[in-house]
């Protein structure tokens, strides 16, 4: 398993440290930092009711934002229901983010030059039509990547491997990134399939594939960004499995860990804290400090209270809005339940 | 007698077969361990073991055709669809595979599987979780497919899908899990697939419902019948496949009129159906034209204009009137 910083936030592996500026490494810890601390404001607008769906990313950070940066913005990112940072960061506007939660069609709608989908429900659809969209990089000759992420469990849908597979046998410029962070809902992995890593799936599609440290920003940054190198010089897609650890629940829909996961489990996880961790490795070259922690707490805090102020004041949406968005042109008898709505 | 809601009454039946024959399995995604995101299986697999309830890898095509291949093997499988809306993934099986099994063994296999999954709109839950699908199922030969609308009924009707030899899509309304509660024998007993029931007897018009809309049509009969005096008779249908349309047919030739009512989106439904079997059994009976009250044919607006999009009690009066209006 690729690790480049342990626990304490020590280098294990010098060769591979990611030759990034000391403004690139700040600008890492900035982003974990903010989404911690946007994670808990979600959390807490979920619980008042402010805002819809939402399945909390804590733990998960260095998974997400470590493979995210290394990507560019004209690289094409298909995100499932959890990815919402990588969303963000990838250029989602966070106060769509909300109204996606909500429900609002609005939500979805990507800004030009955003290279982002929507984020997706189903489990395993995202793995196939990355293929797709990295075929069409691929057939119009533009070097640009398609990455996407999955779940542990989501490894287990016949998607995953058709997804992987088509990718392979077209040497199309995607990268698949499969998020274990050891559940599917209550389902622990070794439940969920035989294979001793996830990312020996890789080998049945031909396809390259990695095990990195999760809880290891460097790491992943590093895997992701030489397999995204790989994609965009032709050479095919690749698989990396970031090991990692949701510490909060499934998603605030009544999922209760307490069910499936013990105390230790959980304690072990956290002290492998991947903020805890690249913090203590930023410290020990003075790049960061509680000056700059605080200060990012309060970007993040004004910025999520901005975006819900923003998500506020749209006006709600409308069933005629939703019927006009279903075809190009309205058919007849549409425009005629349509009319069934407007007052 | 026990108070029980639905999901009581569901986890009831459940325990109920999986006593009673060591031939049923039940299985799905986090039915096991956790007993179920909406809990209905919780405490089988304690109960039973983890040979005969179990949680499955994350796949619903994998689902159903374990189900198939079980079935094939004599087992009688409970296979839990976890929302309704993932059924997509496990269509082929279902409808391609295992509702064909009799047709493809001349009867010597059957598939005695039951598809559990819970559906339906008006609790906010994300994407893809709330759509009303049933339509879909409606065209497949070979499958029956029951929708309850209270505790009671459930158990009875989940036992019966348990035991009869053909496949069963049951669908759970998610609204109605813990919305009310009802007398249920904890003992197990059976209600016939396929027959409807006359909810609120009425004379002057019959309003045909299933699901959560059965409670929609009462509500809004209720209001009709103190506000205008008029009274709607109104049939639960229970199972959608095969509709009774006898019931359907004696209380429209003593209404005259009728008007169907339904969750999912207009087009080529449960109620077009309907309407299409009242026309051709009971059109010389009517004194107006069947009216539908239906969602408008978009996809399911996920949190945000459940309200406005579903049926209400206000449409569903609309409704009335111009089944009414000569
Ligand atoms: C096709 C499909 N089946 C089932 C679900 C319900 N569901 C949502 S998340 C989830 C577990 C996913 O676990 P995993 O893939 O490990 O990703 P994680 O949520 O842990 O990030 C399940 C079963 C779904 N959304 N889509």
């Amino acid at each position: 398993m690729l690790q480049i910083l342990d626990v304490d936030g020590h280098v294990v592996n010098e060769a591979l440290l990611p030759q990034l500026s000391h403004d690139e490494l700040r600008a890492i810890m900035r982003k974990m930092v903010f989404t911690r601390i946007w994670d808990q404001r979600a959390i807490k607008l979920t619980r008042q009711g402010r805002l819809g769906f939402y399945a909390p990313v804590a733990g998960q950070e260095a998974s997400m934002i470590g493979s995210e940066a290394a990507t560019s913005k004209e690289d094409f990112l298909l995100p499932s229901y959890r990815d919402v940072p990588q969303a963000v960061w990838h250029g989602w506007p966070m106060y769509q983010a909300f109204l996606y939660s909500r429900g609002h069609v609005h939500g979805g709608q990507m800004p030009e030059g955003v290279n982002v989908l929507m984020p997706q429900i189903i489990i395993g659809a995202q793995i196939v039509q990355a293929a797709g969209v990295a075929l069409a990089f691929k057939l119009k000759k533009e070097k640009r990547v398609a990455f996407t992420y999955i779940g542990d469990g989501g490894t287990s849908q016949g998607d995953f491997y058709e997804g992987i597979n088509f990718a392979g046998a077209y040497q199309a410029p995607a990268v698949f990134i499969i998020q274990n962070n050891q559940f599917a809902i209550s389902v622990p992995v070794h439940l969920q399939t035989a294979a001793e890593t996830l990312a020996q799936k890789a080998a049945a599609a031909g396809i390259p594939s990695e095990r990195v440290d999760g809880m290891d920003v460097l790491a992943v940054y590093s895997a992701t960004k030489r397999a995204v190198e790989r994609a965009r010089a032709g050479e095919g897609p690749s698989l990396i499995e970031s090991m990692t650890f949701r510490f909060g629940p499934h998603t605030m829909s009544g999922d209760d860990p307490t069910r499936y996961r013990s105390k230790e489990l959980e304690e072990s996880w956290q002290r492998r804290d991947p903020l805890v961790r690249f913090r203590a490795y930023l410290e020990g070259q003075s790049l960061w400090s509680q000056a700059d922690e605080e200060a990012v707490i309060e970007e993040a805090k004004t910025a999520v209270s901005e975006a819900l102020a923003k998500a506020d004041a749209q006006p709600k949406m409308t069933v005629p809005e939703l019927i006009d968005v279903m075809f190009e042109q309205l058919p007849d008898d549409l425009r005629a339940q349509r009319a069934e709505f407007v007052k | 007698m026990a108070q029980m809601t639905m999901i009581q009454a569901i986890t009831s039946a459940l325990d109920n077969e999986l006593a009673r024959d060591p031939s049923v399995l039940l299985f799905g995604e986090d039915v096991g361990q956790s007993g179920g995101v909406f809990r209905a299986t919780d405490g089988l697999q304690k109960k039973y073991g983890d040979q005969r309830v179990f949680d499955t890898p994350l796949a619903e095509s994998g689902i159903a055709g374990l189900a198939t291949g079980l079935a094939l093997q004599g087992f009688r499988p409970i296979a839990e669809i976890q929302f309704f809306g993932f059924v997509f993934e496990a269509m082929d099986e279902i409808a391609g595979q295992a509702a064909r099994m009799r047709f493809r063994s001349g009867g010597r296999y059957t598939s005695p599987i039951v598809y559990r999954a819970p559906f339906g709109g008006g609790v906010k839950t994300p994407e893809m979780h709330a759509d009303s699908l049933e339509g879909l199922l409606l065209q497949t030969p070979g499958l029956k497919v029951v929708i309850p609308s209270n505790p009671y009924d459930a158990k009875g009707l989940l036992i019966s899908a348990i035991r009869d030899n053909d496949p069963v899509f049951f669908l759970e309304h998610m609204k109605l899990y813990r919305s009310m509660r009802a007398e249920v024998p904890e003992e197990a007993y059976t209600l016939p697939l396929g027959k409807a029931a006359v909810v609120r007897p009425g004379k002057d018009l019959t309003v045909v419902a299933y699901g959560a809309m059965v409670h929609t049509a009462l509500k809004a009969a209720d209001q009709w019948s103190k506000q205008k005096g008029v009274e709607a008779e109104i049939i639960d249908l229970r199972t959608i496949s095969p509709i009774d349309i006898e019931t359907i047919i004696e209380s429209v030739k003593k209404t005259n009129r009728a008007v169907v009512l339904q969750e999912a989106q207009r087009t080529a439904g449960a109620a077009a159906e309907i309407v299409a079997q009242i026309n051709e059994h009971a059109l010389y009976h009517l004194e107006g034209p069947v009216k539908r009250i239906t969602a408008p044919d978009t996809v399911y607006p996920y949190a945000q204009i459940e309200e406005e999009w579903l049926p209400s009690t206000e449409r569903v009066l609309t409704g009335f009137e111009a089944a009414l209006a000569l």
